[in-house]
């Protein structure tokens, strides 16, 4: 069957050279990247370094930074709640800049966004010097309900009670929610009218349907995402950019895209505004650009170079308190590289090294959080470039794209740290993570809270031996665990509800397919606290020392146990059950809007806030200790190197954690190897090894502790040392002093 | 004694990558040592009575967790400790079994008990990581408590049977970086065919620890670690004789 599209002009123009019929006839990137992209099976030697011009935007922008870290903020516009189209438009080097467009009308000038929460905003303000504009505050606090205020309207006593004692923690219920990505190259393919014509098709199909609830909310969202283009295309055009019709040249498409992205952190400061899988879509129009003479690989070079400087300084108005949580100010701008598609062609593409080329050119930086896509099949020269790229710079994490593939396809980015998503076709419910080591507790103390004594779980009784018996234990625990999983994805479909209701992501919603697949993502942290702790009480013999009141305070534990991270069955078969078992609770309730339950294991850099709020572990852990960083092995007790620590993490079962499971290595450059020219390769067998092993998730760093000893010391001489930690990557010495001494803690794999 | 009950003495099993022959290997630490090292990382190892008795068997099942992992990743099985020639029959056994189940193989030794190398057990090692602790007699008797000639004879030997060696040379300065004596062995060394590489390592004190927690004294303890112009020097020397140094 022949298919006759009839174009205009511009889109024709727009659309030279490439080729494939079905992205024409429908909104689908990912059909237009299958059919048009030119897979790169070589080394890194065609790239190039940076231009003056670049450096020059760059430094002008870089000289900014030491201000803003002494100051926590550089500047604020207190009185313009931040929307599309609220400021005009912003430059760093007007002259020089080839991709332009900034949040608000200065560099590293951040914008409030009070739907989310009033009083984030003000406390945030409040933190770094400012004071709330009044205006904003009626409004706010009088006319216009917020997320923060409908989700403590709806709360239970009960989920409060969790909530408070930390056992559910870090959820989005006063700040945006993220770990949405829109598919930003939409605009730069298709331009804004195309894209709103198919969504009024979409919102056409709704009107036969019956009125109830869930069509009505559908219709209401549809007309906000219209709207929202149509800003998209009114802000852009501040910056004389019409979106309206598709990008034709390389510029324009990362410029177009860029716009699409931009008016998202625009309107929105999720926890993790994550970018998607755009270099090898990008790629497709570079190397039309560069086929036809219109630029040369150092343009290419820096394009992406001024792409990546505006990711690099995309800011939100935080509070200390959430800096506490997760460090170093992340936005977790996350960019998907590399992987291999459906049909075994790689994805990979002279474009997938241009964006790691970026931590050369400007320098290691902890954003956008470069993520690549890995799987053993991946071409040799690009396996060995990243993994110089981490060996120089310790700012690129891996997952595992023969992992992934099956499950949400080959057009899967990573949102946030370990989030998988097909981009423009599925959305998650972010819903932060519940904590299994004091749930453990709980089980001890029959529903108290090991640290203030409150009844928080429904009480039962507390286990009275003198010694902790394992299936006395274990029976408590999983009732724990059932109360648990029923209170957290309760909470989370309040918190859900109201975001959708209060704070709706219009920019990102109108780049994704409608009906879009949703997941309830759920996590769990402290999984090696509570897998030891159970290993200790089931192959030692744990004496429990109680208060007066008779609330178990401390352990004691008479002989050895083995620990989860040393490749031993006995005890990562407990992990494994572990989560398990939680996935199987949480998939017993009802989400909101149906979403598909997952969970991750993954905690970022809010370990060591949860070791805080957690009293004495059977597993020996000390009160306040931090836990291991996600699905890490507890510190120090993986005594075998990176390979065996590996080995049991992979041993997680990814079907039961969909959402990600999160790894951290530290290794020191000598633990590569003793000559530097093979580490590279050394890596890559690593990250193939640990992958085909069924690992997931992997951050690596390539440290000597002595470097971090220093940094913390002299932290003006280490402005740039990247470190990665669990699921992101931060500037080390804007980390505070506790999470420092957390990560030199942290077992350094290296040899004697 | 039939082969499957055979038992060794181990220290312990541990993964490394890139330090203990080509890619990530799983490193099994026998115990006991005929030599004592002055500068000595491992002196936990020194004595077959302190290490734990384990079958070919127990000591296989575990390499057999990380088999596919260190396949994938282009690595192998090295046997370190201690001496693995202290305890051939074992060494030999789990030499053997690796080849079978087609692990690379390596055999981490001073060679100073060469002799008790079988024909056989060389011919199950695709590699030997010959530690040459020093090329002059008196030192090498003052720093090892041993005698240089039965590891020259053995790495002959090796040179005949095709075997391929890394020689591994520790830098500790005052002892091994006296240029004649480093000129000497870069020219036996060049004479060795089956040599695929010299590796230079610089003398470090991270062993310190264990010898305050054994109480014994660790007499390098005020010995520094080399420069790096003086490491540089001694491969400079080494590959003026044509050698691959790493």
């Amino acid at each position: 069957m022949t298919v006759t599209v009839t174009l205009d002009n511009r889109t024709a123009r727009a659309w030279r050279g490439f080729t494939g019929s079905g992205w024409r006839e429908r909104i689908d990137v990912r059909d237009f990247i299958q059919t048009n992209c030119t897979p790169y099976e070589g080394d890194a030697s065609f790239l190039t370094g940076p231009t003056d011009r670049t450096r020059t935007v760059w430094e002008k922008v870089s000289a900014l930074f030491p201000e803003e870290r002494r100051r926590g903020v550089l500047d604020v516009d207190t009185a313009t709640p931040s929307t599309i189209t609220s400021h005009a438009p912003g430059y760093i080097d007007r002259e020089r800049e080839l991709i332009v467009g900034l949040q608000t009308d200065a560099p590293l000038k951040r914008a409030i966004m009070p739907h989310g929460g009033l009083r984030m905003v003000e406390s945030g303000l409040r933190a770094y010097g400012y004071e709330p504009d009044p205006f904003v505050t009626r409004v706010f606090g009088t006319y216009r309900k917020t997320h923060n205020d409908g989700v403590f309207d709806a709360y239970t006593p009960q989920m409060r009670a969790a909530r408070k004692a930390g056992i559910i923690t870090g959820l989005p219920d006063a700040y945006g929610r993220g770990r949405i990505i829109g598919d930003y190259r939409r605009v730069a393919l298709y331009g804004t009218e195309r894209l709103i014509e198919a969504k009024r098709t979409e919102r056409a199909r709704l009107d036969a349907c019956p009125s109830d609830s869930d069509v009505i909310r559908d219709r209401e969202e549809l007309a906000e995402q219209l709207r929202a283009l149509d800003e998209l295309t009114r802000m852009a055009a501040t910056y004389g950019c019409d979106v309206s019709r598709p990008a034709v040249t390389a510029q324009e498409a990362v410029q177009w895209l860029y716009l699409g992205y931009l008016a998202a952190v625009k309107e929105q400061n999720g926890a993790a505004m994550s970018l998607g899988r755009t270099s090898t879509f990008l790629d497709v129009y570079l190397h039309r650009d560069l086929a036809d003479g219109l630029i040369d690989e150092t343009r290419a070079q820096e394009l992406i170079d001024d792409f990546v400087i505006k990711l690099r300084i995309v800011r939100f108005l935080r509070t200390p308190e959430y800096d506490a949580l997760f460090s170093g100010d992340p936005t977790w701008v996350t960019e998907s590289i590399g992987g291999m598609g459906d049909d075994g062609r790689t994805l990979v593409t002279r474009t997938s090294f241009r964006f790691l080329q970026t931590l050369y050119n400007l320098g290691p930086a902890p954003e956008p959080n470069l993520t690549v896509l890995w799987s053993p099949r991946l071409p040799a020269g690009f396996k060995e470039f990243c993994a110089q790229v981490s060996i120089d710079t310790s700012a690129v994490q891996y997952e595992s794209d023969e992992l992934m593939r099956p499950c949400t396809g080959d057009d899967t980015a990573i949102a946030c740290c370990v989030s998988a998503m097909a981009v423009g076709r599925q959305m998650q419910f972010f819903g932060a993570r519940v904590n299994l080591a004091k749930a453990l507790l709980y089980a001890v103390n029959g529903g108290r809270d090991e640290m203030t004594g409150d009844q928080v779980a429904p009480a039962a009784p507390a286990l009275t031996g003198e010694y902790l018996d394992y299936d006395e234990l274990s029976a408590a625990y999983d009732r724990v665990l059932d109360w648990l999983a029923e209170t957290y994805v309760n909470t989370l479909n309040v918190i859900h509800y109201m975001h959708d209701k209060y704070a709706y992501e219009r920019l990102e919603m109108a780049l994704h397919d409608h009906p879009v697949h949703r997941f309830m993502a759920c996590g769990i942290a402290g999984l090696s606290v509570a897998a030891d702790s159970l290993s200790a009480v089931k192959y030692a013999r744990v004496k429990v020392i109680r208060d007066a009141t008779g609330l178990a305070v401390d352990f004691s534990t008479e002989g050895d146990f083995p620990a989860y991270g040393n490749n031993d069955d006995r005890v990562d078969s407990i992990a494994v059950g572990l989560v398990e078992s939680f996935m199987a609770k949480v998939r017993k309730h009802p989400t909101y809007r149906d979403a598909e339950h997952t969970q991750s294991v993954l905690t970022i850099t809010s370990n060591v806030v949860y070791g805080k709020h957690t009293g004495n572990t059977p597993d020996g852990r000390r009160a306040g200790q931090p836990f291991a960083p996600g699905a890490n092995p507890m510190n120090g007790r993986d005594r075998h190197g990176v390979a065996a620590s590996a080995l049991s993490v992979a041993k997680l079962p990814y079907a039961q954690a969909r959402d990600g499971i999160s790894l951290t290595t530290t290794i020191t450059p000598e633990g590569l190897g003793h000559d530097p020219a093979e580490r590279a390769g050394h890596l890559v067998g690593i990250l193939d090894g640990y992958m085909a092993a069924g690992g997931f998730h992997m951050n690596v760093n390539v440290l000597d502790r002595a470097t971090l000893e220093d940094a913390m010391e002299h932290p003006e001489r280490y402005p740039e040392l990247t470190i990665r930690v669990s699921g992101y990557a931060v500037n080390f010495v804007r980390l505070t002093r506790e999470q420092q001494l957390d990560v030199i803690s942290r077992t350094f794999h290296g040899s004697l | 004694m039939s082969t499957t009950t055979r038992t060794g003495r181990i220290h312990s099993w541990d993964l490394s990558t890139g330090v203990d022959g080509p890619g990530t290997r799983f490193v099994l630490f026998v115990s006991g040592c005929p030599l004592r090292c002055l500068y000595c990382a491992n002196p936990d190892t020194w004595h077959m009575r302190d290490g734990r008795v384990a079958t070919v068997e127990e000591v296989m099942a575990e390499i057999e967790k990380y088999r596919e992992f260190i396949t994938t990743a282009g690595g192998g099985v090295t046997v370190t400790g201690g001496e693995p020639l202290l305890q051939p029959a074992f060494t030999g056994e789990i030499l053997r079994r690796c080849k079978e189940a087609h692990l690379h193989t390596a055999l981490d030794t001073s060679g100073f008990l060469g002799a008790r190398a079988s024909d056989e057990l060389l011919a199950c090692t695709d590699l030997v990581l010959l530690d040459i602790k020093s090329f002059d007699i008196t030192t090498y008797r003052r720093l090892t408590g041993g005698e240089l000639s039965p590891t020259l004879n053995f790495a002959t030997r090796l040179d005949r049977l095709g075997v391929p060696m890394w020689i591994r040379y520790v830098l500790v300065p005052g002892w091994t970086d006296e240029p004649e004596s480093v000129e000497g062995l870069a020219r036996f060394v060049a004479g060795l065919g089956s040599v695929d590489r010299v590796e230079v390592l610089p003398f470090h004190k991270l062993g310190a620890a264990k010898y305050e927690a054994l109480g014994l004294p660790f007499r390098l303890r005020d010995t520094p670690s080399p420069t790096p112009a003086s490491v540089e020097r001694v491969r400079e020397q080494f590959r003026g004789h044509g050698v691959r140094v790493h």
